[in-house]
């Protein structure tokens, strides 16, 4: 799996990808800058990672969405190539127009830095392969605006299409407001594009795939990333 | 030329700052307020003269960056 990982000013989370995606794949990933207007020849996997990209000014991944690059991850996106953003990246790809909707300021207004549970909703995408559907998985969050929303249009079409991979859940997979740590709209954690080669997701799978990082349950994503694409080749 | 740009919140969208700040008011003692809502303002300085011109730079700047027009409206004012 040859993988891009996006570098814009004020992303922090490009290394922990790089890593997790190397932990999987067996291969280093590629960082581009945003000011580079292609991507890498034979990409398969392009990650926006997360961050604060450029200060979270005007709005969270609003300038970043903007750079050379996201020219470039549009084009790749249009032609099938599989895009992943986590946490800012998400917000990046809202703001780019590759994901409907926007992320929203926490409803609690709290800067959220802590586990939590999702619930897979299909096990059959190039993003959940690695899952069984309704497995609950444990992975960090770190965000203060995660806040899925859009118009009701929109979310309307996004369940019925089955495009929400990843909600928020309780223990045992319950889903409901008590278990909705930043108000998202039907505890949306995670959605994919009409295509269902682009990925959002607010937690960060990338921080539970060693051991030594207390929890394993974020390996299955890329695992299945890497499945997917062996099975495609 | 002067010119602002005002971003506002749409009706129904969820505003929890503005929320926040409604009850700091309260809590203050700041009488008779029954909502806020916030937003954002931008003033922008325009290099010619040409306000026609200036209203469509400025739409296609709201357009294109300002606002995010899934949650947000905006108003256009060549000063």
């Amino acid at each position: 799996m040859k993988s891009a990982v996006l570098v814009f000013p004020g992303i922090n989370r490009e290394r922990d990808m790089a890593r997790a995606l190397k932990l999987a794949s067996g291969q280093e990933s590629t960082m581009v800058w945003h000011a580079e207007t292609a991507l890498p020849k034979g990409t398969d996997l392009v990650v926006v990672p997360g961050g604060f990209s450029y200060g979270d000014y005007l709005r969270c991944g609003a300038i970043a969405a903007r750079s050379p690059v996201m020219d470039a991850v549009r084009a790749f996106a249009a032609d099938g190539g599989l895009v992943m953003g986590v946490c800012n990246g998400f917000q990046i790809l809202c703001e780019s127009g590759l994901l409907p909707g926007i992320l929203m300021r926490n409803a609690k207004l709290k800067f959220l830095c802590h586990d939590v549970h999702l619930r897979v909703e299909r096990s059959d995408t190039a993003f959940t392969r690695g899952y069984n559907a309704r497995q609950v998985i444990r992975v960090p969050i770190a965000h203060g605006e995660g806040n899925y929303t859009a118009d009701a249009e929109t979310l309307k079409r996004l369940e019925g299409d089955g495009r929400v991979l990843y909600r928020y859940c309780s223990p045992t997979g319950e889903v409901g407001d008590l278990h909705n740590i930043n108000g998202a709209a039907a505890s949306i954690a995670g959605i994919v594009s009409e295509k269902g080669n682009v990925l959002g997701m607010m937690p960060h799978p990338e921080n539970h795939v060693e051991d030594i990082m207390g929890c394993t349950d974020g390996r299955g994503l890329f695992a299945g990333l890497v499945e997917h694409l062996e099975r495609a080749a | 030329m002067k010119a602002r740009v005002t971003v506002t919140l749409k009706n129904g969208i969820l505003d929890p700052q503005g929320k926040a700040i409604e009850g700091a008011l309260k809590s203050l003692g700041v009488n008779g307020i029954a909502s806020v809502r916030q937003g954002k303002v931008f003033d922008i300085e325009l290099a010619g003269a040409d306000k026609a011109k200036a209203e469509e730079a400025l739409k296609a700047a709201a357009d294109k960056l300002l606002a995010n027009t899934v949650i947000e409206n905006y108003r256009v004012e060549v000063l």
